[in-house]
């Protein structure tokens, strides 16, 4: 029975906003699309609010995750490769931000990001900013909600790119060097292709959760012009625009539905080859 | 000391040094704001862009500390409750769900599965506003508050404990339970006697887990707040971090930090402790 009530439960939970409007219809037959389709003809009209979020979105969560990814590498090909006795010191740190909450991590960032606060100070000590005028990072910089954005997901880049370097056996990358290859080749053409996999899980995990994320919008910008999809989402469920609500909800999930899909078959995948 | 430094700097692969630099700097980087923010909810004034001293005020003794202010100190027992009774219903419904899973195998088992991991996966915004609008519309006899947020967290957090205790399962196998019935035991006592000793390890790190990520949940506990009374840490935060904050705030989220970091820190000397034994048979 448990399971049953459980799945029943979930698909529950998933499938209620498509039906549940103010006066929910529960019967597929009698659905109206035609509430869904203006929310979509709005997203697809030019210089509409809609398009507008989800344009920065795309552009924030684009920007973010390739940040990520240049950050997340070095750092995970470093604790994997060359972290020696320090690997174990080194794992703690990077996992460290998983049980520091994200709003302690986004509130310490407000509180540095101050108009007085030390990053302006560091600037200015510096000589790289102006002391007299100082830089208003907290509104409505798309690069705040960007650095952000990175800084809040980064830890779940490293973690799937770790698992493949580290996998990696050093044997085989001898065995390039050996054969000639010099330290740019064996990377490019031996380690780099080795780690495809986890560069698109990786790229995955980190997007997926950035494109349903309105609260590090808020908290860092919270201005018009950096709103995005979950901003517009959660906006619309607070004024009584249920339906509206529920058919972005649906939107963005259409949209991510390849990427999702992409990542349960590889971790079936990885699943089975356990198992095996 | 001496081998070890002539060795890094004789290192084949000489990006090491950038390397270093790099990785150091990350850490730098992700945790040094924390630790600025844990000092400033130990400042002397009521200002958190400059240091004037230390003081332990804004825990408790200034009338606005997290003791005595009535809106922090009502956010702090709404998690820590939120949290104990979410661990309190999703840690056994996941155990016996895991078990289920794993009595059953086939394609029920494998659908389950992969409904489990698709909770991990949907962007938190769209499980939040999916469970908002089913305790609205659809259980409008919950409606939102306390009960609809234990409920909505417990579904949430079930997975952690499924793949958990899945995991121990598969590597624990069936022959202590078989042996055990071999022996005389019934299905019962093989299960309450057997298994779930040995399980015991992966239920203990399902509840820390649980409970650590309960405390830090803000999507759904926020969607299915009704008011005041039901904000959490993490909603308070959210809610308060730009209207001019003072070092409490820093403080009750320091206090935070400090729970589920301790409790991290237990749920690993336990697991690693119980499985001590087995990783030397091994």
């Amino acid at each position: 029975m448990l399971p049953f009530f459980v799945i029943l439960a979930i698909a529950f939970g998933r499938v209620d906003p498509i039906f549940l409007t103010p006066s929910p219809v529960y019967n597929p037959l009698r659905w109206d699309a035609g509430p869904f389709g203006d929310v979509l003809s709005q997203i697809f009209t030019s210089g509409s609010v809609y398009q507008s979020d989800f344009l920065h979105t795309l552009a924030f969560v684009f920007a973010a995750t390739a940040l990520c990814l240049a950050i997340g590498y070095p750092v995970a090909y470093f604790i994997a490769r060359h972290a020696g006795r320090f690997r174990t010191l080194f794992l703690v740190a990077f996992i460290a931000p998983f049980w520091i909450s994200y709003m302690m991590r986004m509130l310490a960032w407000i509180n540095l990001l101050q108009p007085n606060g030390y990053v302006n100070r560091i600037l200015g000590g510096l000589g790289l900013a102006n002391t007299q005028a100082p830089i208003q990072w907290l509104n409505g910089k798309p690069l705040t909600v960007i650095l952000g954005l990175t800084y809040g997901y980064v830890p779940y880049m490293i973690l799937p790119l770790f698992g493949v370097l580290d996998r990696i056996p050093s044997s085989t990358l001898e065995a390039a060097r050996d054969l000639g290859a010099g330290q740019v080749t064996t990377f490019l053409r031996v380690t780099l292709p080795l780690s495809g996999q986890g560069i698109l899980a990786g790229i995955v995990i980190v997007s997926l959760p950035m494109f349903g994320d309105y609260f590090t919008q808020t908290l860092l910008a919270g201005t018009r012009n950096t709103a995005m999809i979950g901003n517009l989402i959660v906006s619309s469920i607070q004024s009584s625009l249920v339906q509206t609500g529920a058919s972005l909800v649906l939107i963005l999930l259409a949209l991510l539905i390849l990427p999702m899909l992409y990542y349960l078959r590889a971790t079936a995948k990885a699943t089975e080859l356990v198992a095996r | 000391m001496r081998r070890g430094v002539l060795a890094w700097l004789s290192n084949p692969w000489a990006r090491a040094r950038f390397l270093w630099a790099v990785a150091i700097a990350y850490v730098a980087w992700t945790l040094l704001p924390v630790v600025v923010a844990v000092l400033f909810s130990f400042n002397g004034t009521r200002s958190l862009t400059s240091w004037q001293g230390f003081s332990t005020q804004w825990y408790a003794g200034n009338e606005s500390s997290v003791w005595q202010d009535p809106t922090l100190r009502s956010a702090l027992v709404q998690s820590l409750k939120l949290a104990g009774l979410t661990v309190l219903i999703a840690v056994p419904f996941g155990v016996g769900f895991s078990l289920a899973l794993d009595r059953w195998r086939g394609r029920a088992s494998g659908t389950t599965n992969f409904l489990m991991l698709f909770s991990f996966i949907t962007p938190e915004v769209a499980i939040g506003v999916a469970l908002f609008l089913f305790f609205v519309q659809l259980a409008s006899g919950v409606g939102t508050g306390f009960t609809a947020q234990v409920l909505g967290l417990s579904m949430y957090m079930l997975a952690y404990p499924v793949i958990i205790v899945r995991a121990r399962l598969l590597s624990i196998g069936t022959e202590y339970e078989e042996a055990a019935m071999d022996l005389g035991a019934s299905p019962t006592q093989a299960l309450r006697r057997v298994l779930l000793p040995l399980l015991f390890p992966a239920i203990f790190a399902s509840v820390a887990i649980v409970f650590a990520a309960s405390i830090d949940n803000f999507v759904i506990s926020q969607q299915l707040s009704r008011d005041a009374s039901t904000q959490t840490i993490p909603i308070l935060i959210y809610s308060a971090a730009r209207r001019g904050p003072l070092p409490s705030l820093n403080a009750l989220a320091s206090l935070t930090l400090l729970a589920s970091t301790a409790l991290i820190v237990v749920a690993a000397v336990v697991y690693r402790r119980f499985t001590r034994a087995e990783r030397r048979a091994a």
